[in-house]
């Protein structure tokens, strides 16, 4: 392979090729550096690179595949970190003034598989500031381009992942997935990006921004590379006290299987009528057609309790945010900046300006609703009621499951916007997950698949597929089928090689 | 204290009000590690050595709930005769304290663990049941030091240092529902309560309820009602209480403090009040308010807690003797009065008592060291009996000392002072302080003479016959022998003497 090869492969396809010897893990990692360094001037999908790093265990890889040792299936496979994720001696800022410069002594439970696996760590990618956006444009340190189109957003809040493996700077990335931030960046950028079951992946490690929601997931370009990322990094984890102690489901051999005959798939009445751009709808109708033709037994299904979804959605996220970020008081770590009128300030008068200075704007709207709506004579009517709504929610969700093996809808309502679009409106902005929260606030694992291009903007469209809880297989099984299905369409190529080719930097 | 504040003297604050009080204790449980990680929790360590990234709170950290904390906490519900609860959650409080690394404290809110209790304390004969409302499971913030100023408080220190090593160790908050007694009796009860839970969570193994190093920790909350109202006052919760004694002088103090203000028409204030032990009154502290809003909701890093019945049941099986029944075999066991057993709990002597002698001390023995000599060496100090720096070991060496004839009870009261001191074992100042007794006939017969010379007339009347005219002339030789010699031997040698 060619490095421009290289890059271009898929996970799978790197890890047959260094089992090979083909290549090697230093030629793979060098080709996705040279990538970074020619194109994430344009993307800026990285927030760190460490070449150093990636190289030295794409080394010792090299090394021990050499001397005969029995490796793990994606050794020496290059990966993009979201920066949300703990890595020791990497900085990790969340996209946050607040940590600017911050190293964490400790790797999150996924960065110590990661290692373990030993696949080359390129860099942390961009973000929302603490995931709280769907565009990568609250990112402290500057907003992240789509591939597909440099002057529109990428998606959020793990727009970095999503436009790094879709730029082909990475073939593999980990993303966080609160109220959609793997979900919606994928359909965004042509990839395929997959939240798992709540506690199928340990959070420890994971900078929090909404406890009973957070999922780390895999961002790749093909549903049989997320699915041998999502069976390195789920398992039980004793330090996260959420984490499912059960075995995972097989999803690599069901994204093998890829048999959708005799599969029973829903669509959701409630996601894709108003609201929904006509080519998003469009493609995501000729999907279901697809997967019609290829013997899936589709029906229409209801959940009522969807319309209160995004409004529980945004009383619980914020609410436990609040609380979460409270912990970033210039005491301990991250930026200390002593207010400017005051030379004897006490400590909380330094956590104020600390916090003031460090956290962006909405980063604060969130704790100031989230601080609202946990308070006292407010609880009841706003944290109390939206976790009513999460148990009608399940209850809808489990009537569904019983008659459908999987559900499906748009990953998102729209294609990519225009950076800056919806800056000034975050209901608009919110209103981009309208789609992926439903699995946020029940904890059921969701997958989008890159479906097409929209008619009127030729930009990528997702379809969702969703699955009971622990039934991440049945995401994995549908989705291969239904990729294979549009790949045979698009003359055996994935979506992305419908890209335009990036300018290369010199 | 404001200067505007005037004290009513108890008892004629008690001829107007009724003190109602609720009582909290804090517990620091013993486990080896602390409540939500791994993390020892010995006391003492270089600052910052006990800690990781859960109990810093570094960014993407997670608790995990200690289960041997869990079984502490129902071992001690079900001693505080609670229910233990089938199913509860962790809930987070809210609020800003730079010891406190996450900004809020995981604790339990409306489901904890243990709940509708009671126990039983017992003053000057009469059985006061104290109700229990809750027991529930919350971690310990870390320590600040403010260095600079004048008083080691927040106000006025240049700078401050906070030690995370006690942040994260595991603590049972025991939550009295509104205590009402005889008004006379409410300093007495509170002491007694305060006693009373730490002899049982002591019993437990679970804790090391020193209230000197604050593994035990009360706060007393206290309101006044006008006699004859059924309208509950204004509360203030004092805390630092950090001994018994301290528990019932801070009740004292603060009725007579409410009563002042509410004597001249003013509003006690809500608040939280420093006790301080030199002084024995209490300082404005924190406003609080019923307005203060912790912001609580349900834990979500935490799998809530559901211990199974068969769990409790066995655990039920591990709990101790329940204090009235040790109690009972205990008066029986030593042959005490009805009126020893009392003074004996009145004073926190109980496990002192029992603890000397199991070290082979008749109990009277134990009972004239503990009662006679140490609690009023206690009260003359003004700390409680257990800090006094006197082990039941000593107690129990020095009555040895005793029965082998080496020194006598009145010598024993300075070997009590050297120990005290810190100058050594019990044998030791012995020896340092040349206290063993004479009984050498060539050194007592020398002063026995010189006490015959010295008073012919009592000589004579026991050569007489009047054997009692021999305490004179021993008094004299005790006196000569600064009491080191041996009485019983004198005796025997001015009557060999003088016969």
């Amino acid at each position: 392979m060619t490095a421009r090869d290289l890059t271009k492969a898929t996970a799978d396809e790197l890890s047959r090729t260094l089992a090979a010897g083909e290549a090697s893990s230093v030629e793979v990692t060098q080709a996705h550096i040279d990538r970074i360094a020619a194109v994430d001037g344009a993307i800026h999908a990285f927030l760190h690179v460490d070449a150093e790093g990636a190289l030295a265990t794409a080394a010792d890889i090299d090394k021990r595949r050499a001397a005969g040792e029995k490796l793990h299936g994606l050794a020496g496979v290059p990966i993009a970190v979201k920066d949300i994720v703990a890595t020791i001696g990497l900085p990790t800022t969340c996209g946050s003034a607040i940590l600017k410069g911050w190293i964490p002594p400790y790797d999150a439970t996924i960065t110590q598989r990661i290692k373990a696996a030993g696949l080359p760590i390129l860099g942390k990618t961009n973000m929302d500031e603490f995931a709280m956006g769907s565009s990568t444009e609250h990112s402290a340190y500057g907003p992240t381009h789509n591939p597909w189109d440099t002057t529109r957003i990428p998606g959020g809040s793990g727009g970095g992942s999503a436009a790094a493996v879709a730029a082909f700077e990475a073939p593999l990335a980990i993303g966080t997935d609160t109220g959609g931030s793997i979900r919606q960046p994928g359909a965004l950028t042509g990839t395929v990006g997959v939240k798992p079951t709540y506690g199928g992946v340990s959070r420890y490690g994971l900078v929090a921004l909404a406890s009973s929601l957070d999922q780390a997931g895999p961002v790749t370009r093909s549903v049989l590379d997320a699915a041998l990322l999502h069976e390195l990094i789920a398992g039980h984890d004793p330090m996260d006290s959420t984490s499912i102690n059960e075995p995972t489901p097989d999803v690599v051999a069901a994204a093998r299987r890829a048999e959708v005959k005799g599969l029973r798939v829903g669509v959701i009445t409630e996601l894709g009528g108003e609201g929904f751009q006509a080519g998003v709808r469009a493609r995501f109708d000729e999907a279901v057609g697809l997967l019609t033709s290829a013997g899936a037994e589709v029906v229409e299904v209801s959940l009522p309790s969807l319309e209160y979804a995004l409004a529980a959605y945004y009383l619980v996220m914020p609410s436990e945010a609040s609380s979460n970020l409270a912990r970033f008081d210039a005491m301990r770590y991250g930026i200390r900046v002593p207010p400017a009128d005051n030379d004897d300030p006490s400590a909380e008068q330094v956590m104020a300006s600390s916090r003031d200075a460090g956290f962006g704007d909405e980063v604060k709207r969130r704790i100031i609703l989230g601080t609202y709506a946990l308070s006292s004579g407010y609880y009841d009517a706003y944290y109390g009621s939206a976790q009513k709504v999460r148990t009608l929610l399940s209850r809808d969700f489990a009537a569904a499951f019983a008659t459908v093996d999987v559900l499906v809808s748009p990953t998102s309502p729209t294609t990519a916007f225009p950076l800056g679009d919806k800056l000034d409106d975050p209901l608009s902005m919110y209103l981009q997950d309208v789609a992926t929260i439903p699995a946020n606030l029940v904890g059921i694992p969701g997958l989008s698949l890159p479906i097409g291009l929209a008619d009127e903007d030729n930009l990528p469209v997702g379809l969702q597929f969703l699955a009971p809880a622990k039934a991440d297989d049945r995401l994995y099984n549908a989705a291969a089928a239904l990729e294979a299905l549009l790949e045979s369409k698009w003359g055996g190529l994935p979506l992305l090689a419908q890209a335009p080719e990036l300018e290369v930097a010199r | 204290m404001t200067a505007t504040e005037t004290l009513v003297p108890f008892d004629e604050a008690l001829t107007r009000y009724d003190p109602v009080m609720g009582l909290e204790i804090h517990i620091e449980l013993n486990t080896a590690t602390k409540m939500f990680c791994g993390c020892p929790t010995g006391f003492g360590a270089e600052p910052n050595t006990q800690t990781c990234p859960v109990c810093l709170a570094l960014p993407g950290a997670l608790p995990v709930v200690n289960a041997k904390a869990v079984e502490s906490a129902i071992r001690m519900g079900l001693a505080l005769n609670c229910e233990i609860a089938e199913w509860c959650r962790f809930a987070r409080k809210n609020y800003f304290y730079p010891d406190m690394p996450k900004n809020f404290q995981t604790s339990q809110y409306d489901e904890p663990i243990a709940y509708d209790g009671y126990v039983d304390v017992d003053v000057d004969g009469e059985t006061y049941r104290i109700e229990i409302e809750r027991a529930h499971m919350e971690e310990d913030t870390g320590k600040s030091l403010h260095v600079g100023g004048s008083t080691g408080r927040i106000q006025g220190a240049d700078f401050s240092l906070v030690d995370y090593n006690r942040a994260g160790i595991p603590l049972i908050e025991i939550v009295t529902r509104t205590i009402e007694v005889p008004g006379d009796k409410a300093p007495a009860v509170a002491r007694a309560y305060v006693s009373h839970v730490r002899d049982l969570i002591g019993g437990l193994g679970v804790s090391d309820v020193r209230m000197d190093q604050g593994s035990l920790r009360a706060d007393v909350n206290l309101s006044l009602k006008p006699k004859g109202s059924s309208a509950l006052g204004t509360r203030s919760e004092t805390k630092n209480v950090n001994s018994f004694r301290s528990v019932e002088r801070a009740v004292r103090f603060e009725v007579s403090r409410h009563a002042g203000i509410l004597d001249a028409g003013g509003k006690v204030i809500q608040e939280t009040r420093h006790f301080h032990e030199d002084t024995g009154t209490t300082s404005s502290g924190r406003e609080k308010s019923d307005a203060d809003d912790y912001r609580y909701f349900p834990e979500p890093d935490l799998a809530p807690v559901s211990p199974s019945r068969e769990w409790v049941e066995e655990l039920r099986k591990t709990l101790p003797e329940p204090p009235a029944v040790r109690r009972a075999r205990l008066q029986a066991d030593w042959g005490f009065s009805d009126l020893d057993m009392r003074d004996t709990i009145g004073a926190g002597a109980l496990d002192l008592i029992t603890a000397t002698v199991e070290l082979g001390t008749t109990p009277q023995a134990a009972k004239k060291w503990w009662l006679g000599e140490m609690a009023r060496r206690a009260n003359e100090t003004g700390v409680d009996i257990d800090a006094l720096g006197i082990t039941p070991q000593q107690v129990a060496e020095i009555q040895k000392l005793i029965d082998d004839g080496r020194i006598n009870d009145k010598l024993a009261r300075e070997v009590f002072d050297g120990v005290i001191a810190g100058e050594g074992t019990p044998e030791e100042v012995v020896v340092a302080r040349k206290l063993e007794v004479v009984s050498d006939d060539g050194a007592l017969g020398a002063a026995v003479d010189r006490a015959i010379e010295a008073d012919p007339d009592a000589a004579q009347k026991i050569r007489d016959g009047k054997q009692a005219a021999a305490g004179a002339l021993i008094g004299a030789v005790m006196k000569e022998m600064r009491g080191q010699a041996d009485a019983g031997r004198v005796r025997e040698l001015i009557i060999e003497k003088l016969s």
